[in-house]
Parts: C-alpha cells; structure tokens; sequence
C-alpha cells in the first residue's frame, strides 16, 4: 500500500509527475547531474554516460534515458556513481587535447568544468596519438575535431533544430568523429555558418573564429578611420559575460566600452534596421498590389539566406531583395557618409558587433562591396567584444553610460526589435497600414508574434484587406513551413525567417549559455528596450527620413536599390567531382554536363541524361561526347538544367532531351 | 599510332562500363525505396556494381534519397563491409582471429603481400588487381589459418600454400584472355 506514484531519490520519497526520465526529475528537486549530451530541445542521445545514478536492482544506469517507475530507488551520489562518472570522465579526457591554457573556450568548457568539479587530477591513460588537421574554412567557425568527445549535441542540433545535417558521425570505434560530408571542409558544404552547432558544443571542437586581433590592428592604425555599428542584440546579452543578470540592457556600457576601446564612431545597427523596415514594407506593398512574388521573406537573416539558396530555389524570388540592416549600414557609410566627409571608401574600416556568426560570412560576400572595398570590414560576435574588454583591462561595472554617435545613433523601438523572433514582422506590422492608407495604425504591440513558439501568426487588416503574417525561428521550422506551403496547406503574405532558434538573441555569437530561459530573459531585455524607446515606428525616426532627403531619394528609389538592396543565387549543396559517363579524348569533342541536383533530379534529370545517352548511341556519336552527370548549374529554377560547353540550357525536361540534343548537341558537332 | 587508337578504344570501353553501372544505380534506388531503411541494401548493391562506394556516387544517393550527404557517408564509413576506396579485382582476406594467428597468419600474409609486391599500409595494388586486408573471424576457424579470396575460402594455409593458389589463379586468368 505504501508504494504509491512515488520513487525514493537519495532516500528522499519523490513523487512523479509525468516527467519523462530520472534526470528530469533530479533537476526538480535541486540535484544537478552532469550532463554533455542532454538538451532538452535536442533528442535523447544517451552517449557521455556522465549523468550516471544507481538504481537498487539493476545497477547503474545513465538517468537521462531511464523512465522513472513508481518504487525505484535511486542513489545519485553514491561511491559507485562516484567511481563511474571519473571514469567516464577521466577517459573522455583521455581522448580529448587538453591544451586549456590556449583554448578558445578556456574558461566556458564543460569538460574542464565537470573535471574541475568532480577532481579529477590525474588521467592514467595515454593521450591520442594523431593529430587531426583543423578546419578553419568556414569565416564563421573553426572546427578542431581534435578536442571533440563524440556527444552528437552538434550533429543533433544541425539536423534536428537546423534541418541540415552538414556534420555526421564518420567512422567507428576508436577512429570515430564528427565531420561533414566526405570529410570535406565546412566552407565546402551545406553549412550556413548559423554556429548553432559551436553554441551547443560542451568544448572547444567548434568555436566562433576569434579575429579580435584584426579589430586591435584596425583601432591601432593611425591612418584609418575605425567605425563600429552594434546590433540590437548584443545590448542584452554582454552584461552576461560581466556577470550582469541575462536581458539586462546595457547599451550606454557597450558604447562607452568601445569608445574606451578606441573605435573612432560608435554607431548603432537598429537605425539600419529601421530603414529596412521601410524599405522592406513598401517593397511588400508593391508586391502585394501587383499580386507577385507572394509570400515575401524577410533576408535579415545571412544563414536563412544561405540556406534558401542552397535548399529553396523556387522560393529565392521570395525573397526580400533588402540587404541585412548590417549591410545597410555597411553600404551607407563607404558610399555615401565616407563621400561626405570627403573621403575613400578605403579610407574607413567599418567593424560590426553581431550577436551572429553568419554575419562574418555575409560581409565576405563579394558583391557587399563599394569600389571593390568590403562595405563591412571585419564582424565580431558579443563574445569576441567580451574578450576585448577584458583584454583592455575595462571594469564593465564601473563603466559609465556614453550614448551614440550622430547620425547613426538615433533609433526607433522597432528597430531593437530586429533583435528577437518575430521583431522584424511587428517591426514591419507597425508601419504597412500607414504606409497603405496613410492613417498611423492605434496597435504597437503585436503579441501574437512574440514569444518562442516554432510557429506564430498573425492576422491584420489593411484597406480592407486581411493580410497573413508567420513567423518562424529555427531553420528546421522554415523547412517544415516551405514544405505546407508547397503542398498548399499554408498560405501568408509575409514570412520572418530567423535561423537560431530566438532569432538573433540566441545567435551563437552571444554569451554561450545552452538554456532557453536565458534566451527569454534576453527576448525580455530587447522589448523592455522598444517600450523605453521614445519612438515606436521605424517610419517615424527623423534619421532615417533624413537619409532618404540626404542621399537616397525615396523608399525603393533607384538610389535605395543601388545602395541598400541585392539579389539571390542558387548554391550548390556540395562541392564534389562529377559522376563521368562518356568521356571523349578527341579535340572538336562536345562537353555535356546533366544536372542532377535535388530540384533537377526531381523534375527527370536522370531520364534526360538516359535520352542522351540513347541518343548518342543512335547518332553514333558517343566517342565525340563528354558526358556527365553534375551536382548543381545554379538554374534551380528552371530546372532540370544542362551545360553545353559553357552555355547552360534550362528547362530540359525528358520530354524536350531529343529536341535539344539534336538541335544543340548535334549541330555543334556538325559545325566543327 | 597504332598505341592511340588502342586507348581511344577501351577509353569507349570503359564509357560503356562507367554508364552501364550508373544505370544500375537507379534502377537499385527506384526498386530498393527512398525511405531512410533501404540505405544499407542500397550502399551494398551499388558496392557490388563499382566494387567500392565512389564519392560522387555517394553524393547522388543522398541526393535522390533526400538525405544529407553527411549521414549516408557516416553510414559508409560505419561498416567494415562498405570501402570508399577502389578494391582491387582480387579481394584477398587473411583471417587474424585468434585460432588463424596462433596456427600462423602473419607468415602467410606477409607471403601474399611481399608476391603481390604490397608495402607498408597500402591495401590494394597500383593495378588494382589485389586489395589484401586482416579480417577479425570467418567463422572456418576449424581450418585455421583461413584465406578468403572473393567468395572462395581457402583452409589451412601456409606461406607455399597460398604461392600455389595464387599461381593458378594467375595462370587461370591468363587462359581465359
């Protein structure tokens, strides 16, 4: 009778309420079992065996993936857990460099927590004998497959949260490790730089890319200027690495830190994203009234827009053509500010501080150029900023608060909203009614939008017409949301994509910290910041519309296109070696590449390249023919897609293979 | 001239080969299934056709699939059974299980390697006739040491012993040309 819904933890009587393992429960009652593989937004993995307890009858078992039954009892620190989880530990570090003293995560690492906590002072093992290379392709991360202990938590989050999946386990047993594809380099797969995977990594195996030292060279260069923007979400999340609570504000201490750090200009990012606002709305509009291109995305997001271009052809005219209110910036003051102030665009190194990994790959984009100068010179994360100050010996507390420099320094409340999931739709909400009927609309606050559901939506009216916003947050949502959409079971005018799960607060760049609260804490921070802003509406900023009279005319104005505006290309997914299929050594011979990539594949591309084949048979042709069978022309949408020598065809379906190989293929091998 | 024309031909050759085994490949997708279950069957199928897993083959599966190339190269390298390398066109497996290395395994390997003229950790031969590799049992351990060549199985081998199957495979093959 005595056995109710109740389980003895430490010979404490624990009642169950539906929680799902022993871990879940231990948590509740103030017991913290070590963990490196448990998240509670990843899947249950079970691999680190470090959350370890001792069930009486059945030994010890790791509480993350046991059920609670009613009657267990549970010993979660007794000399046998103890033992194990050393172990467990010191065999981990066995496998693991323990170079600490040089390690980016120095200080922030897991493993050297756990050891730390659990006294591990010796390893009686032998330390790994080969070395790894590193990976430092990417401009976002560095991959150093050397200090990685096999937890998954960064394959989970790439494939669960992200929809991804460009790292995986490779090999088995003592060669096992986490890599992409081929053992490829990051910057050669479908990686869109989100750093979600480093975000989630107990140790220093794939960390932010450091270029701190860049920023000291750049301040400590007499002959340039040095100009810093700062994103909405770095102002509630860096108090974090000072100590301060999470979401707490501290943008007069961010400026005043970086104008101690020596940055000539400290400027802010949300006055950009203003503009975005408005170019961004009135872009909708147009399309809205013309009834194209619908539903419009937001392009704020550089890992979403990689990931369109890599997954979503058909989607990429979709896109908002605004560049990210980095690049706004960035564009602005080598074209149009540095001219002013009369001076080259060589003349300003313009630095950014982003809560965003992506952002550093986003400003290394070619085409986010003016005069062949980077329009955004160097991108640090909020951690990197961290490292500064502390390099400088600032004491962030005592900081006093400076406030911006003019003229980017003046922001409306919507433009901090950039900073969290949902933030640019309301952002965008607050100023498409006015922009249409030329009545200021009474809502500010768009509740439906905020908040960390995947999926949120929200319905306006505007001039009669009920306009359908969504919002999602996490690249594996947008997936699932494309995919209703295609199948027709969703239907919105106005999609706000976000790759980390938060948005831009919960970027990997920011102060590491697994944990969701922190994250809503942080969501908090940026609204209470919009509430104390003294304007609400991106279209009311007097900046901004001093910008439009100064320099760019107009909403969507030639000017504001050239400056502020861009456009998409498919990417293939994965860089590799075609599947050859014919191969002519004859010198008139006639190169033939066949898509076969996934919007290609689908659309027949093989059964063309079978016509082909056939076809050469018939025309006796095929030792005249470089056949093969390729992973992306970059004409998604108009695919399937082939490549005569160096003029792509698109729209080759199986149907039309016999018609273009005789009219293109042929004739070409008859001219010759 | 006589030498050119003779590669032109076998270039044509291997074109048939190279289009024949990538026909093979989807007809295997399109009877095997796209659902995540049918990779392994998949990956071994295609292994029979090109005698290894050739990356961009490795790409296309994925690709058709819908998989991310990142799990199916996972699955590749997992298992012992699946190479990503080429194998030679004689897959010579010397059992190392503890009965085949007390009765003297090492002896025979090292004759197979040094006749297929094999160093260091090379496993396939420059021509890609040979691939000799260890394997841990092939459950024959009555006939220890056991060497498997392709599908055959050979018992209760010894340094001549396997000189003397090697020849007649050889002199086998020279026949059939």
């Amino acid at each position: 009778m005595e056995q109710k819904n109740t389980v003895l933890i430490d010979n404490q009587v624990v009642e169950l309420n539906g929680e799902k393992n022993i871990l879940e429960l231990t948590r509740k009652i103030g017991i913290e079992l070590p963990t490196f593989c448990y998240h509670s937004e990843l899947s249950l993995y079970g691999a680190c065996r470090m959350c370890v307890v001792e069930i009486e009858g059945r030994g010890i078992m790791a509480s993350c993936s046991t059920p609670p039954t009613p009657g267990m009892k549970i010993l979660t620190n007794s000399p046998r857990v103890q033992r194990v989880r050393r172990t467990v530990l010191e065999l981990l570090l066995a496998n693991h460099e323990r170079e600490c003293t040089t390690c980016d995560r120095n200080g922030s690492c897991k493993l050297q927590e756990l050891a730390n906590r659990f006294g591990v002072k010796k390893i009686r093992f032998g330390e790994r004998d080969i070395k790894l290379p590193l990976d430092q392709s990417s401009p976002s991360i560095v991959r150093d497959p050397n200090k990685c202990i096999l937890c998954g938590d960064c394959v989970r989050m790439c494939s669960e949260v992200q929809g991804i999946g460009a790292l995986d386990f490779t090999g088995r047993g003592s060669k096992a490790t986490v890599a992409p594809a081929f053992n490829k380099q990051l910057s050669e797969v479908e990686c869109v730089n989100c750093g979600q995977c480093s975000a989630v990594c107990p140790t220093g195996a794939l960390v932010v890319k450091d270029e701190t030292d860049k920023a000291w060279a750049a301040i400590n260069n007499p002959e340039k200027m040095v100009v810093v923007q700062v994103a909405p979400a770095v102002r509630v999340a860096l108090g974090e690495e000072f100590g301060l609570p999470a979401g707490e504000i501290v943008t007069g201490k961010v400026v005043s830190a970086l104008k101690r750090l020596g940055f000539d200009k400290v400027f802010d990012t949300c006055i950009t994203a203003d503009l975005t606002v408005i170019e961004e709305t009135n872009e909708f509009i147009s399309r809205l009234q013309q009834g194209e291109k619908l539903p419009q995305f937001t392009s704020c997001c550089p890992a979403w827009v990689k990931f369109a271009e890599h997954n979503e052809a058909e989607f990429l005219k979709n896109l908002s053509s605004c560049r990210s209110p980095q690049q706004m910036f960035g564009s602005l003051i080598k074209k149009h500010w540095a001219a002013d102030l009369g001076k080259k665009p060589e003349d300003i190194i313009v630095v950014s501080i982003m809560p965003c990994t992506a952002k550093k790959f986003e400003a290394s984009l070619p085409h986010f150029s003016t005069d062949g100068v980077q329009d955004v010179d160097l991108v640090l994360t909020t951690q990197e900023l961290a490292r500064m100050i502390r390099e400088a010996g600032l004491v962030f507390e005592q900081l006093d608060i400076e406030s911006f420099d003019t003229p980017f320094g003046f922001t409306s409340g919507a433009g901090v909203l950039f900073g969290a999931t949902g933030g640019v739709a309301e952002a965008v909400l607050r100023a498409a009614h006015e922009f249409v009927t030329g009545e200021p609309i009474d809502q500010i606050n768009f509740e439906e939008v905020r908040g960390f559901k995947h999926l949120k939506e929200a319905k306006v009216e505007i001039a009669g017409q009920e306009i359908k916003v969504a919002v999602v947050h996490g690249l594996g949502n947008a997936k699932a949301l494309l995919n209703k959409i295609k199948e027709g079971k969703a239907d919105y005018h106005i999609i706000e994509v976000m790759a980390c799960p938060g948005g831009c607060i919960g970027g990997a760049g920011q102060p590491i910290s697994p944990s969701m609260e922190t994250k809503k804490k942080r969501a908090k921070g940026i609204y209470n910041a919009d509430k104390l802003s003294q304007l609400r509406k991106s279209q009311d900023n007097p900046v901004v519309t001093k910008f439009y009279d100064q320099w760019l005319e107009k909403p969507n104005s030639e000017q504001a296109h050239e400056a502020l505006h861009t456009a998409y290309a498919n990417r293939g997914r994965i860089i590799g070696e075609d599947i050859q299929l014919l191969t002519s050594k004859q010198p008139d011979k006639v190169d033939i590449a066949v898509c076969v990539g996934t919007c290609c594949y689908l659309k027949g591309s093989y059964d063309t390249l079978k016509k082909f084949m056939t076809q050469a048979d018939e025309a006796k042709v095929r030792e005249k023919i470089n056949l093969h069978a390729t992973f992306c022309l970059e004409g998604c949408e108009q695919s399937p897609s082939i490549k005569v020598n160096n003029e792509i065809i698109n729209g080759v379906t199986p149907d039309q293979a016999e018609t273009v190989f005789k009219e293109k293929i042929l004739t070409k091998l008859k001219e010759d | 001239m006589k030498q050119e024309v003779l590669t032109e031909a076998m270039e044509g050759d291997r074109s048939i080969v190279y289009q024949r085994k990538f026909e093979k490949v989807n007809e295997i997708i399109n009877r095997l299934g796209k659902s995540r279950s049918a990779l392994i069957p998949i990956l071994q199928e295609v292994q029979e056709e090109y005698r290894y897993l050739p990356e961009e083959i490795l790409t296309y599966i994925a690709m058709a699939m819908g998989l991310a190339p990142a799990s199916v190269f996972g699955v590749a390298t997992f298992y012992a059974q699946f190479s990503l390398e080429p194998k030679g066109k004689y897959v010579i497996k010397i059992c190392d299980g503890t009965a085949c290395h007390v009765r003297g395994s090492d002896p025979v390997k090292e004759a197979i390697k040094k006749r297929v003229n094999l160093t260091g950790n090379k496993k396939t031969t420059e021509d890609l006739r040979y691939t000799v590799e260890t394997v841990s049992c092939l459950g024959a351990c009555g006939l220890a040491p056991v060497v498997m060549i392709n599908d055959q199985i050979y018992g209760q081998m010894t340094p001549e012993a396997i000189n003397v199957i090697l020849d007649q495979l050889e002199k086998g093959e020279a026949e059939d040309e």
